[in-house]
């Protein structure tokens, strides 16, 4: 009895060292300046919840350029590297075709040997990418370990289904659009919440090839007003109309506007924690 | 009925290859289409950057093209080899922060796995584990940040203790608890996640053995020496040997994102070096040996690390 209440004990406090500090962080995004000082700076519960700081960095400045930055990059990133790694996984899963044992192993091998960061920016510079969007997408668009999991699952679809369709005079795109994606639903699926959160939270990339603040993504943004406390310049305090929602508060908000499309996601995450290919699609 | 396999009587004078290719060409060219767009990729963002590692090599400055740069033979190693301080201490950083997260984060996962396994009510355990696996989804960013903002100096912690005039606690940029903040950020983050290997791994232990083990009178703590930890031992020595094939690489994000605060000292490690002596100082060449050196020995490791995991008769990263 004991040792099954210390159990609960030990679980409820996990939980509630994860819950907590986002608590604080959503009450104190919508609390207001009496409140804030009064509390000394951070609010477990507003008392009077309020939307000001998120009007404040909505209102057109910097924090609204980096969100559409990041909304942007995310969806043709994400989309991108779907079309790249189903169509790479489907031409590599019917062993025996041509060249298909050198591709393989062009694939298989970038898993072993990852280009340092220098040759990584030089290349960047070199292709003329620094200060482009495209340097934060290209170069995560096909990873080795999603197109190996994505080809282990195409080929589990039985293979009569395949021929079936070919004897029915379905071509090769047919065979890929009408019967392989279709019941390879959960496997994109997955492969795509992954590349999107991915997406969303990578910070390093832009801070190593975007010098161009005016192009920051947000996490880059999060990082210099609320990891580093830079304040958040005039425009915010203009844009919200002459008067400023307390600094905690518009940080906070800042943080729980790079968590909305996770939540947004998780879900849909959540229903696939169960699957084992799950556990493949994390590694990569 | 037995097919032919012999090859057909000759017909016609060239033989068969160059047709059975055109005709493979002919059947195959699609599968080639779809397979360009991430091959391109492939090559262009893996292989072309291999070939930029040709400037450990050679003195690259920012205002020459890598061609035009002059050969410097090993020169660039020389902080590898001739023990430059700075290099090395981020080397023993590196090494000290992977090992102290070894001993103190790869355990985590397998206790909460343990602990939720044990757990009767279906519901209850699933409602903990979205919780628990929510921090892994957030970046790096967020979770320095959610810190500092709840343990920094101004931070929710600090502040309640200055308001009822107690001693505020100094965690942040503190260069003396530097490894035991990195590592509980890493805990924070990941542990909840990385129940899931273990989770799948407890789920396919033979109740059977539960049921033997208690008719011959075992207790649940025996239960868990005897049946559960043998039965998982497979995957436990499996993860321990992939980080042991990783110990090269410690957070970059994490740490770069917090350098600032406490100092390169403590902080610096091969990764972070690699940033700040190539893209911030320009000494792109030592950096490209130190990265390219770092590359090496990882995949060695790697390589290593499946060895010992295919001598443990366990699967590995690939099979044999």
């Amino acid at each position: 009895m004991i040792v099954r209440s210390l159990k609960g004990v030990v679980l409820a406090a996990c939980c509630a060292v994860v819950i907590l500090p986002f608590l604080a962080v959503i009450s104190t995004s919508l609390a207001d300046q009496q409140q804030v000082t009064a509390a000394g700076g951070y609010v477990l519960w507003p008392s009077r919840p309020n939307l000001d700081a998120y009007r404040a960095i909505l209102a057109g400045g910097v924090v609204t350029r980096a969100l559409l930055v990041s909304v942007g990059i995310t969806v043709v990133g994400t989309l991108l590297s779907l079309v790249c790694i189903t169509l790479l996984a489907y031409s590599l899963s019917r062993p025996g075709s041509l060249l298909h044992r050198p591709i393989l192993l062009t694939v298989l091998f970038t898993l072993l040997f990852a280009p340092g960061m220098i040759p990584m920016y030089l290349t960047i510079k070199q292709l003329g990418l620094l200060d482009s969007y495209w340097s934060l997408i290209l170069p995560g668009l096909a990873s080795g370990f999603q197109i190996i999991i994505m080809r282990a699952f195409f080929q589990e679809i039985p293979r009569e289904l395949i021929d079936a369709a070919r004897i029915d005079g379905a071509g090769e795109l047919r065979v890929l659009l009408r019967i392989v994606l279709p019941l390879s639903r959960a496997v994109i699926a997955v492969v795509g919440l992954f590349n999107a959160v991915a997406y969303w939270n990578a910070f390093f990339n832009a801070m190593l090839y975007i010098n161009d603040t005016e192009k920051w993504p947000l996490q880059l943004v999060l990082r210099t007003y609320v990891v580093d406390n830079s304040s958040l310049g005039v425009d915010a305090a203009d844009l919200a109309g002459g008067f400023m929602p307390p600094a905690q508060s518009m940080q906070m908000a800042i943080l729980v506007l790079s968590l909305v499309p996770i939540a947004l996601v998780y879900p849909f995450l959540q229903k696939h924690f169960a699957k084992g290919i799950l556990i493949g699609a994390v590694k990569g | 009925m037995a097919l032919d396999l012999r090859p057909p009587p000759v017909r016609t004078a060239p033989p068969t290859a160059p047709r059975a290719r055109t005709s493979r060409w002919r059947r195959d060219r699609f599968l080639l289409l779809l397979s360009l767009p991430g091959l391109l990729v492939i090559v262009l963002f893996h292989y072309v950057p291999m070939l930029g590692n040709v400037i450990a090599f050679k003195d690259y400055r920012p205002y020459l093209t890598i061609w035009e740069a002059p050969w410097v033979g090993l020169e660039n190693f020389r902080v590898l080899f001739d023990g430059d301080p700075a290099f090395l201490n981020a080397l023993t950083n590196t090494l000290v922060i992977s090992l102290v997260q070894i001993v103190f984060v790869f355990p985590v996962p397998i206790a909460l796995a343990l602990l939720l396994n044990s757990l009767a009510g279906e519901r209850v355990k699933r409602v903990v584990q979205s919780v628990l696996y929510l921090p892994h989804f957030m970046s790096w960013v967020v979770v320095v940040a959610i810190f500092q903002h709840m343990l920094g100096n101004a931070g929710l912690l600090n502040n309640f203790l200055r308001s009822h005039d107690l001693a505020t606690v100094p965690l942040l940029g503190n260069p003396d608890l530097f490894l035991a903040l990195i590592t509980s950020q890493v805990i924070w983050k990941d542990a909840g996640w990385g129940t899931i290997i273990f989770l799948a791994a407890l789920s396919r232990v033979d109740a059977q053995l539960y049921e033997a083990s208690a008719i011959d009178g075992a207790s649940k703590t025996r239960q868990l020496w005897h049946v559960t930890l043998p039965s998982i031992r497979g995957v436990i020595v499996l993860m321990l040997i992939l980080k042991l094939g990783d110990v090269l690489t410690v957070g970059f994000e994490q740490i770069i994102l917090q350098q600032k605060m406490v100092g390169t000292e403590v902080s610096e490690v091969l990764d972070t070096y690699v940033y700040s002596h190539g893209v911030v100082d320009g000494n792109w060449g030592v950096a490209a040996a130190v990265g390219l050196v770092k590359g090496l020995v990882g995949m060695v490791l790697v390589f290593g690390a499946n060895k010992v995991a295919h001598l443990l008769g366990e699967k590995g990263l690939y099979s044999k």
